[in-house]
């Protein structure tokens, strides 16, 4: 419902008053860093002396000299991406549609047991992905193997670099029913029944028609705002491999993502100028999926 | 017997739902086990840590690890209810205060008319794909140049700028009728009575979600005791808690014990949150859309 503003005589003065503590907030820690960010990518900056122009050194060293970044970094950041992001996503709107076709009581304990991953910190919960693939014979999943006999010895899951990565993108999509996952499920739960019954006598025969033209378009905003958080998520959960290994660089790199880059750039090797680069590639390559995502999902007036 | 299967949200079970019942189970349990691994782990006693072969179900739950916790604060000096009662003041003054003013922001964005309104609103919307983590450096510059390093303001104020918050609540107060506000104004109300005393009641479960989601930021996050915080004493429980899984995961079957303790104590506040209010969440998450 579009509504008509209110009339601009009453009380105006309350505007910027009320508007001012959050744009503040947004624009120093939000704002701001983004653009300190982008001015100090384009200059040498060791924390010491004062930061020294070098133009667009840094994104040339990345994009030809940097052999871990594209060795390494980008290739398992677009495969961690890939999985985590859109197979993530369409997981989350396909539970949240199954969700949907069952009673309320049963729903809301489902919700519940898939939305709490999410609530757990990254931190704490490395302590127990690390006892779950522990290398010796206490780890779960070995013991498990071995007594059914399937492997021989012990596993090293974690310090294998062809185990990190899948390791890596499990322990992610379990965690990552968030806020976008409850955003689909509050709007298709929304949906006029009405639409569906219509949709029926117009000749709609099964599931699956029934959610390709009546649940996808009438939850594309929803779905939006899931697609923006899955996106988020997926770039927001890098320390993940280095939570799980206790080391940054992770093994042969084999889970090194743009998130650890930074940090090792950042607060390792204090190459801030490089490390601000790294990141304006980031939130670039966040706004990119972004306007994907947007394209995709547009609602068309 | 009228057929239920192809209707959402139905009002009882049906056979054809059965299908949906198993896939459900089957990602459910996957879901749950380490949530339950963790309480679980957290009652062992010690020499149930180190059975061989390890036993996913606690037999004989002890307190030991939360005492062992304790203890391992205790001795480095600082006891844990002072990291805890930093996390309930920090998160406190964070509900609150983030609750307040993007209410403020969303209430103008959403009723008030002026030219760069619409510019502004998709400013915050870009800002939803904010990543605070690939900002890390900028963000200590600038509280080191505002002189918050070691203050209490260093935990909230980095936080407290949620983009999410404002949209979310901005889409309430959209459904808000004018006729209503107006009215209001006719018999004299300001704009700050408009919203505190009409609007937010209406528009409460929306602000109840963003005050989950204001609280989860705040206590699961150990980013500003690790990077603004040089006191201990200053510290939260979230920080402290990966300090010390990162300290013991040499040792990783003796400290799984009371890092399950711990992590028990971090989860529990979220879980029973979400578990009062998970209607009105799941509720406002309906006018979530970005259109």
């Amino acid at each position: 419902m579009q509504s008509r503003n209110i009339d601009k005589r009453f009380s105006d003065f309350a505007a910027p008053i009320m508007l001012a503590p959050y744009g503040v907030l947004f624009i120093v820690f939000i704002a701001v860093p983004v653009l300190i960010a982008i001015i100090l990518s384009f200059t040498y900056f060791n924390t010491v002396k004062s930061p020294e122009l070098v133009g667009l050194d840094n994104y040339v060293a990345i994009l030809t000299q940097d052999e871990v970044f594209l060795k390494y970094v980008l290739p398992n950041t677009i495969k961690f991406s890939i999985m985590v992001g859109p197979v993530g996503y369409i997981l989350q709107f396909l539970l949240a549609w199954a969700l949907a076709q069952i009673p309320k009581t049963a729903r809301t304990i489902f919700a519940l047991i898939f939305y709490s991953p999410s609530m757990t910190s990254g931190v704490a919960m490395a302590v127990i992905w690390k006892v779950i693939f522990s290398g010796d014979q206490f780890g779960y999943i070995n013991n498990l193997l071995l007594s059914m006999n399937l492997i021989e010895k012990p596993i090293q899951w974690l310090q294998s670099p062809e185990y990190l990565m899948n390791i890596m993108i499990i322990v992610t999509l379990w965690g990552s029913m968030g806020i976008g996952f409850l955003a689909m499920l509050g709007g298709i739960l929304n949906i006029d029944p009405e639409l569906y019954e219509a949709a029926y006598i117009d000749g709609v025969k099964n599931r699956f028609q029934e959610i390709i033209y009546i649940t996808i378009p009438s939850v594309k905003p929803q779905m939006m705002f899931g697609a923006v958080m899955a996106i988020v998520n997926t770039f927001s959960t890098g320390a993940i491999g280095v939570q799980l290994t206790d080391s940054n660089p992770t093994p042969q790199y084999s889970g090194q993502l743009m998130l650890n880059h930074i940090e090792d750039y950042g607060f390792l090797r204090y190459d801030m100028g490089y490390a601000a680069a790294l990141s304006t590639l980031l939130l670039l390559l966040i706004y990119c999926f972004s306007k994907l995502a947007n394209k995709l999902f547009a609602s068309k007036d | 017997m009228r057929y239920q299967g192809t209707k959402i949200n139905p009002t009882r079970y049906d056979r054809s739902q059965l299908k949906f019942f198993i896939i459900l189970s089957v990602l459910g349990v996957f879901m749950v086990l380490p949530i339950i691994y963790i309480i679980s782990t957290a009652f062992k006693p010690m020499e149930e840590l180190f059975a061989y072969p390890p036993r996913f179900f606690v037999r004989k739950p002890t307190f030991d690890n939360f005492r062992k916790l304790f203890e391992v604060v205790q001795s480095s000096g600082i006891p844990l209810s002072r990291y805890i009662f930093n996390s309930i003041m920090s998160s406190l003054t964070m509900v609150l205060t983030s609750v307040v003013i993007s209410s403020m922001a969303a209430y103008i964005l959403s009723k008030k008319k002026f030219r760069t309104k619409n510019l502004l609103f998709e400013i915050n919307t870009l800002a939803l794909m904010f990543v605070p983590a690939a900002v890390q450096i900028p963000r200590y510059l600038i509280i080191e140049k505002l002189g918050l390093i070691d203050t209490f303001a260093a935990l909230v104020l980095p936080l407290l700028a949620m983009p999410v918050n404002v949209f979310l609540i901005k889409q309430f107060i959209d459904q808000v009728p004018n006729s209503l506000i107006e009215s209001a104004y006719m018999d004299g109300a300001n704009d700050f009575f408009v919203l505190f005393k009409i609007v937010m009641p209406i528009i409460m479960p929306a602000l109840v979600t963003v005050a989950i989601l204001a609280f989860q930021t705040s206590w699961n996050t150990p980013d500003p005791s690790s990077y603004y915080i040089n006191d201990d004493a200053k510290k939260t429980f979230a920080f402290f808690m990966s300090a010390i899984t990162t300290r013991i995961s040499g040792n990783t079957v003796q400290g799984q014990g009371i890092a399950s303790a711990a992590s028990l104590i971090l989860f529990i506040p979220n879980i029973v949150i979400y578990i009062i209010m998970q209607n009105k969440v799941i509720n406002t998450m309906a006018y979530s859309g970005i259109k």
